[in-house]
């Protein structure tokens, strides 16, 4: 079966339900979004939920300050009936050695300029924010009382319904086998569905937009890496902000439901699909937790999962056109901080595709800057 | 739940450890979410400690009934470690007190 779209939006997670949304919201009458598995299935859904403006690169600081903006009213803007389970209760950062002091500082530099209310902290002051926490080594940290938690499946789903009364069709379980070009420029989409033709096509697909890319002789440097979370049963409100540290390369909040979430980046992990949970990070998360957090040795953990980063060399998206095949534009590349300023980035691919001047230049976000090498090396990542 | 506001004692509890009725379930099917995976994310079946094993036989045959799929063509959700709860201080203390 063939069909016509003014647009194909491909990926089913948060980046690609709030870009159908703000095309068909820009009045775009035809636009499909296609999902290999079920909406949130795949990055967004298994992300660590936290929201922060907290960042080390200037992109990243900006996208994220006035994504959590749109965040704070998101229910009332998409008429979502459910909730989304936003809240702001801060992010602690914490430093454990000299060199992460005086990063911090250089960070809180640059959120200053940008007017994120971020503030350094003592350690007995990252005490009166998380009276369980440990001062063993701890230098101090960086807070901001702005940045919080918000329920992905939830966010996703307020997208997608609201994408959906403005028309937008969404096809899951529709896999992407092809993408279709006349000359250079794009011209249509072969899915498991059938072909449906367009001059206009967005990959949102995490790390598959990598394979994306090479449909259309694209090499986009986005690469797979597994993480993993682990969730503990729900218990009364202990702990208000998310905690980080990136010398154990580990964050843990406890989330409106009340079980805590906590995941760790592991720098040796092969660069794969694979999504499976192991044995070994529940081991190392707990024996990380217990050290920074003692208190919660005595919470079960209840489930485990993986999910995908979809890594860039210098940790920061890549968004906006692909200049070599005209009508393809990609949002992907997020490197572990996809959700939180998935608002924003849905506004600015929308205005993009469209022709129109974005809220602010995404220019030096685009794929060529690993030609040029002015890169945005983001330091603060898990 | 001893402090259950619930006064009807007609509730059907499908899932214990999230307190989620069937009537909360048929609600989802009816608007048209007929995919365990997408029930789970919205409603927290399956979530809790027992990983669904009272209320995953249960919705399946909702789910049966409502897409004219056999039960046993219905997708299960993936199943997550660990099999039943374990505390974290005892996660950490794994190796050396083997």
């Amino acid at each position: 079966m063939t069909r016509t779209a003014d647009a194909v939006v491909i990926g089913g997670g948060i980046v690609g339900c709030a870009t159908a949304y703000n095309l068909a919201k820009k009045g775009l009458k035809k636009v499909v979004l296609v999902e290999e598995r079920y909406l949130a299935g795949g990055a967004t859904g298994r992300c660590g939920a936290g929201v922060r403006m907290q960042w080390g690169t200037e992109p990243n600081c900006v996208l994220s300050r006035d994504s959590i903006k749109i965040f704070e009213n998101l229910e009332e803007e998409l008429s979502y009936h459910d909730s989304i389970e936003f809240k702001q209760s801060g992010y602690l950062l914490l430093a454990y050695n000299e060199k992460m002091v005086e990063q911090f500082h250089k960070n809180l530099g640059l959120q200053h300029k940008l007017d994120i209310p971020s503030r350094w902290v003592t350690p007995e002051e990252c005490q009166d924010l998380v009276p369980h926490i440990s001062l063993q080594g701890l230098h101090g940290g960086t807070f901001c009382h702005k940045d919080g938690h918000c329920n992905p499946f939830k966010a996703t789903d307020a997208y997608a319904k609201a994408a959906q009364r403005l028309g937008v069709e969404i096809l899951t379980y529709t896999k992407v086998t092809n993408l279709l070009q006349d000359r250079d420029k794009i011209s249509g989409v072969e899915t498991t569905a059938g072909i449906i033709e367009t001059p206009l096509v967005i990959g949102c697909a995490g790390a598959h937009t990598m394979e994306l890319g090479r449909m259309v002789g694209v090499e986009l440097p986005i690469y797979p890496e597994r993480h993993q979370i682990l969730v503990t049963e729900p218990v009364a409100e202990k702990q208000g902000p998310m905690i980080m540290s990136f010398y154990h390369g580990i964050y843990c909040q406890q989330v409106p439901h009340g079980g805590f979430v906590m995941g760790l980046g592991d720098p040796n992990e092969v660069k794969d699909y694979d999504e499976d949970s192991s044995w070994q990070f529940m081991h190392e998360m707990a024996a990380k937790i217990t050290f920074i957090l003692p208190a919660l040795k005595d919470l079960n953990v209840v489930r485990q999962w993986g999910g995908l980063y979809d890594l860039t060399p210098d940790k920061t998206q890549i968004l906006g056109a692909i200049p070599e095949v005209p009508g393809f534009y990609v949002a992907a590349g997020f490197s572990g901080h996809g959700f939180m300023i998935a608002p924003v980035v849905g506004e600015l691919m929308a205005d993009v595709m469209l022709g129109e001047q974005p809220k602010y230049p995404i220019d030096m976000y685009g794929v060529k800057r690993f030609e040029s090498g002015e890169l945005y090396v983001e330091p603060s990542v898990v | 739940m001893s402090d259950c506001k619930c006064k009807d004692k007609d509730l059907n509890i499908v899932c214990r450890c999230e307190d989620i009725t069937i009537e909360e379930v048929r609600a989802y099917i009816d608007n048209g979410v007929t995919d365990l995976e997408q029930l789970k994310r919205m409603l927290r079946v399956g979530m809790g400690p027992c990983q669904g094993r009272t209320c995953t036989p249960i919705i399946i045959r909702e789910l049966s009934v409502a897409t004219g799929k056999p039960v046993g063509e219905v997708p299960l959700t993936t199943f997550r470690p660990p099999t039943s709860p374990v505390k974290l201080g005892v996660l950490a203390g794994g190796e050396e007190d083997d």
